[in-house]
C-alpha cells in the first residue's frame, strides 16, 4: 500500500469517524428513542447514580403508577418522559402517556383501541415498540400496526390503522421493533412472516406514506438505525440474511452486507468509524460513503447478545449473554478483559452512561458496572419487579420501567 | 341600568347558556363528520387533525356529540374520536371542573349506540362517580360491549361465591348459571364451569363458544416448500364427499368423517390425518343456520389457513407456528337461512423444530361479542 493510499484511507476513516462521532447527538441530556441518542445506548449524562433502593427511597427521585403493562421502553426529551402500555382482558387498550420528568406527574393520557391482531407471545405486549420523540411530538408504534402522533400536550397530529392498509404486517409472536425519526421522516419496521412484509417511511407531519421497501418475509424485532451523511442519512435494516442500506429520504437502496446468521432481534451498532453488523458471528463493517460494498474489518462470536443489542462505550463494545457480559475492543474485536458475571435473564439492553454499564434483568436487578481497563461489577440493585424494557438516561436519572411502575433514579441534589 | 334591562340581560344570559350544549352539538356534528372521513394510507389526516383540535376546543358540552360520532364509525375514525373525548374529559377532570354525568349516563343506557363509545362513556363516569359500576353494571349481564358485560358478569360472579361461601348451594348454583349465560370470556367461563361441576352440573364448554366439532376431513395434498397454501386443489373447486382424491406424492385419500370431544373444538390434523410434513389438509363441514344471520367465523391455528364460507374465500393468513390463540383469526360473513358450507385448508410446513409439529385447527361460529350463534351439523352422505 502507497502512501497516498494510506492517506486517502486515513482521510476516509477519520471523515466516517466524524460521521458517527455525530450520531448520538440530539438535545443534551435527553433519551428520544429505543437506546437513547442515535439508538446508540449511550448518554452524556454524568452523575448517574450508582446504588439506589427502592424500597427506602433512597435516590429514588419518583416513581409512577402505570395502568398496564407493556415491555416498551420510556423516551425522554425536553423535561418529559413517554410510555406506552398496552392492557385490557384482549390486551386492546393501548396506552400513551406524558410524566413530567422532574416530578413524576402524570401530565396526560391517550388510549386507543387495538385495530390489530392482539396475540403475542406472554413475554412480549402490544406496547413492544418503543415510542420516538423530536422533543415536539411524540409517535407511537403498536405490536397491533397502529400508530399515533401527538404533540408534547397530547394533541393528537394523526393516527394510523396499518393493519387497515396492509392486513397481514401483524405478527402471532408480537411485534416490537422500534420506529426511529429522521427530522420529519417517520421509519417504520414491518417486516414480518405475511405476504406484505416492508419498511414504511412516513411523513411524520401528515402521516401520509412517503416510500415503501420490500423487506424479507419473515419474523423480525430489529430496530432500524440511522447513519447521518452530510445533509441526509441512511437508514439501516437488518435481517437475518442482510443488512441494507436506503436512502432515508427516498427509500433507494444504497448498499446490502449479505451474511448468514445475522440477529433478528438485536440492532446493528454504530462503533468508531465503523458499523457492528450483529448476529451469531458479529461483523464490525466499513460502510462505503456512497454506493458500494461494504468491507468487514473483523469478526466474532464474543457478542452474541440474545433478545439484547450490544452497546459500544468508550472504544469497547458490551454484550450481555446469557450470564455474562463480554466485552471487545471497537477497533479489532478483541477480547478485552474477563467476562463479567451476571445473573438471570436479559430482555433489557445494556446502556451506558458517566463511566458506567447499566444491566437490567427479567427478575427486576439492575447490575452496574464501571468501565476502564478492568471493567468491574460495583452494584447489584434490586428491584423486585419484573424489567424488561431497556432503560433510559437523561436529565441525569435513570429511568426504568417495570412492570407496573416508572421510577425515576437520580442521586439527591 | 334600568331593571327592566337587567332584567332582559338577564333573561338574554340564561338564554344563551341554556343554548350552549345545542350549538356546541351542531358545531361539533360536522368536525366529527370530517373525522370519520380518515381513509386509507393517511388519507384526510390534515383535516381531521384540523377537526380534532376544533373539537376539542368545543369542550365538555361536545362529549356527547362525539361519543354519538362512534355509531358507524370504522374503528381508525373511532381512534381519532376516542382520543377527543379523553383530551377534554381529561382537561375538565384536571381542572377539578364536573362532566355532564347525566348525559353521559343516559348515553350509556342507549344501547342502540356503539359498544367502544358507552364504554369510554361509563369509564370517565367511574372516574367522576364511584358508585357508577354499582348503580349500572347489574343491568348488563347481557350487553352489547363485551367490556361491560365482563365487568357485569363479575359482579354476579362474586354474589355466586358469597353464597357458596355461605352453604347457599341452589342460590349459587342459580347465580353461577345467571353468569354464565353473560359470560363470553374464557377465563370466566372456565371458572364458572368449574364452580357449577363441583355443584354438580356439567357444562358443554364447546357448546356455549359455538364450535363445531363434527367435519368431514380429508389429506395430505402436496404442500412441500408452502406451495399448498396458494395451490388449489380439488376440494377448493367442488366436495363431493364421495370422490377419491389424489393427494400428496400420488396417493388416493379419501373423505373421513371426524368428531373431536376437545372442549375447545381443537381438531388435530396428526391423529386425524396422519403425521405429515409440508402437507395441506381440508376440513368440511355443512352447517344449518334457522335465520339469515351476520355472524363471526373465528379460526384458530398455528398453521397457514384459508376459510371458505359458501364457496367464497373470506379469511387467509399463511404464516407459521408463531402461536394459537383462542379467536385467532376472525372473518365477519352472512350465513344462509338454511344449508351453509365451511371449508378450511390447514397446511403444515416442513419445519423440524419440536415446537414447529402442529398441525391443528379449531373454528367457531359466533355473534359481534363472541356468543355461540344457533346452527346444527347436516350429515351429507358420501
Amino acid at each position: 500500500m502507497n502512501r497516498n493510499t494510506i492517506a486517502r484511507r486515513g482521510l476516509a476513516f477519520c471523515l466516517l469517524s466524524s460521521v458517527f462521532c455525530l450520531l448520538p447527538i440530539a438535545n443534551a441530556g435527553d433519551w428520544p428513542q429505543f437506546r437513547g441518542p442515535g439508538g446508540a445506548g449511550v448518554s452524556d449524562d454524568t452523575g448517574l447514580p450508582t446504588t439506589w433502593d427502592v424500597k427506602a427511597g433512597t435516590n429514588v427521585r419518583w416513581q409512577a403508577d402505570l395502568p398496564a403493562r407493556g415491555v416498551s421502553c420510556p423516551v425522554v426529551a425536553k423535561g418529559k418522559v413517554y410510555v406506552t402500555c398496552c392492557g385490557g382482558y384482549r390486551q386492546d387498550r393501548l396506552h400513551v402517556l406524558c410524566f413530567d420528568a422532574a416530578t413524576g406527574k402524570r401530565l396526560w393520557e391517550r388510549q386507543f383501541t387495538a385495530t390489530g391482531s392482539t396475540n403475542s407471545h406472554p413475554k412480549t405486549s402490544m406496547a413492544g415498540p418503543t415510542p420516538v420523540t423530536d422533543g415536539e411530538r411524540v409517535f407511537a408504534l403498536f405490536g397491533t400496526g397502529d400508530v399515533a402522533a401527538l404533540d408534547s400536550d397530547g394533541n393528537l397530529l394523526w393516527y394510523r390503522a396499518l393493519v387497515r392498509d396492509y392486513p397481514t404486517i401483524t405478527n402471532q409472536v408480537g411485534m416490537a421493533a422500534s420506529p426511529v425519526l429522521w427530522k420529519d421522516v417517520l421509519l417504520l419496521p414491518l417486516e414480518n412472516a405475511g405476504d406484505q412484509s416492508f419498511a414504511l417511511a412516513l411523513d411524520a407531519t401528515t402521516g401520509k406514506n412517503r416510500w415503501k421497501a420490500e423487506r424479507k418475509r419473515d419474523i423480525n424485532w430489529v430496530t432500524p438505525l440511522l447513519r447521518p451523511l452530510g445533509d441526509g442519512a441512511e437508514v439501516l435494516f437488518q435481517s437475518s440474511n442482510e443488512l441494507t442500506a436506503y436512502d432515508v429520504l427516498t427509500g433507494e437502496k444504497r448498499w446490502a452486507y449479505k451474511a448468514a446468521g445475522l440477529g433478528t432481534v438485536p440492532m446493528p451498532v454504530a462503533l468508531d468509524g465503523l458499523m457492528l453488523a450483529t448476529g451469531g458471528e458479529s461483523a464490525a463493517l466499513r460502510l462505503p460513503s456512497q454506493n458500494g460494498e461494504p468491507e468487514a474489518v473483523w469478526t466474532t462470536n464474543k457478542l452474541r447478545s440474545g433478545y439484547t443489542t450490544p452497546t459500544c462505550y468508550r472504544k469497547r463494545v458490551y454484550a450481555v449473554n446469557a450470564t455474562f457480559l463480554n466485552c471487545v475492543g471497537a477497533e479489532d474485536g478483541k477480547p478485552a478483559g474477563a467476562p463479567i458475571r451476571l445473573r438471570g435473564t436479559f430482555w433489557a439492553s445494556p446502556v451506558a452512561g458517566d463511566g458506567k454499564i447499566y444491566v437490567a434483568n427479567e427478575e427486576g436487578t439492575v447490575f452496574v458496572v464501571k468501565v476502564g481497563d478492568k471493567p468491574e461489577l460495583v452494584a447489584t440493585n434490586p428491584i423486585g419487579e419484573e424489567v424488561i424494557a431497556t432503560p433510559a438516561i437523561a436529565d441525569g436519572a435513570l429511568f426504568l420501567r417495570t412492570k407496573e411502575h416508572l421510577y425515576c433514579i437520580a442521586l439527591k441534589k | 341600568m334600568p331593571k327592566g334591562q337587567i332584567g332582559r340581560l338577564t333573561g338574554a344570559l340564561l338564554l344563551a347558556l341554556a343554548a350552549a350544549p345545542y350549538i356546541v352539538a351542531a358545531d361539533a356534528g360536522p368536525l366529527v363528520a370530517r373525522i370519520k372521513e380518515v381513509g386509507s394510507e393517511g388519507a384526510g389526516n390534515v383535516e381531521a387533525a384540523k377537526a380534532w383540535r376544533d373539537l376539542v376546543a368545543l369542550g365538555p358540552d361536545a362529549l356527547p356529540a362525539i361519543l354519538t360520532g362512534f355509531d358507524g364509525a370504522d374503528d381508525r375514525s373511532a381512534n381519532w374520536l376516542r382520543a377527543a373525548v379523553d383530551a377534554v374529559a381529561e382537561r375538565e377532570v384536571s381542572a377539578g371542573r364536573r362532566l355532564p354525568a347525566e348525559k353521559l349516563e343516559a348515553f350509556i343506557h342507549e344501547t342502540k349506540h356503539a359498544p367502544a363509545a358507552r364504554r369510554l362513556a361509563y369509564e370517565w363516569l367511574t372516574r367522576t362517580d364511584r358508585t357508577t359500576p354499582d348503580r349500572l353494571l347489574p343491568g348488563m349481564l347481557n350487553d352489547p360491549s363485551v367490556e361491560l358485560r365482563r365487568d357485569a358478569v363479575a359482579v354476579v360472579l362474586k354474589e355466586a361465591h358469597e353464597k357458596l361461601d355461605k352453604m347457599d348451594k341452589d342460590g349459587a348454583k342459580a347465580a353461577f348459571k345467571k353468569a354464565l349465560s353473560g359470560a363470553r370470556d374464557p377465563d370466566q367461563v372456565e371458572a364458572i364451569a368449574k364452580a357449577l361441576k363441583g355443584l354438580g352440573e356439567s357444562v358443554d364448554v364447546a357448546a356455549h363458544f359455538g364450535f363445531v366439532r363434527t367435519w368431514q376431513l380429508i389429506g395430505p395434498f402436496d404442500s412441500t416448500g408452502g406451495k399448498g397454501h396458494a395451490a388449489i386443489f380439488e376440494p377448493e373447486k367442488h366436495v363431493d364427499l364421495a370422490a377419491v382424491l389424489s393427494g400428496k406424492g400420488g396417493k388416493e385419500v379419501r373423505w373421513t368423517a371426524y368428531t373431536t370431544e376437545d372442549a375447545y373444538g381443537n381438531v388435530d390434523l396428526n391423529k386425524a390425518i396422519g403425521k405429515h410434513m409440508g402437507a395441506a389438509g381440508y376440513a368440511y363441514a355443512v352447517v344449518d343456520s334457522p335465520a339469515e344471520r351476520v355472524i363471526e367465523v373465528r379460526a384458530s391455528t398455528k398453521n397457514a389457513v384459508k376459510v371458505f364460507v359458501n364457496g367464497k374465500l373470506v379469511f387467509a393468513k399463511e404464516e407459521y407456528h408463531h402461536g394459537k390463540y383462542l379467536d385467532q383469526h376472525v372473518a365477519r360473513v352472512t350465513l344462509n337461512r338454511g344449508r351453509n358450507t365451511l371449508l378450511l385448508k390447514v397446511c403444515q410446513n416442513e419445519q423440524k423444530d419440536s415446537w414447529a409439529q402442529e398441525w391443528e385447527f379449531q373454528v367457531r361460529l359466533c355473534d359481534a361479542v363472541g356468543g355461540a350463534v344457533p346452527f346444527t351439523i347436516v350429515k351429507e352422505g358420501k
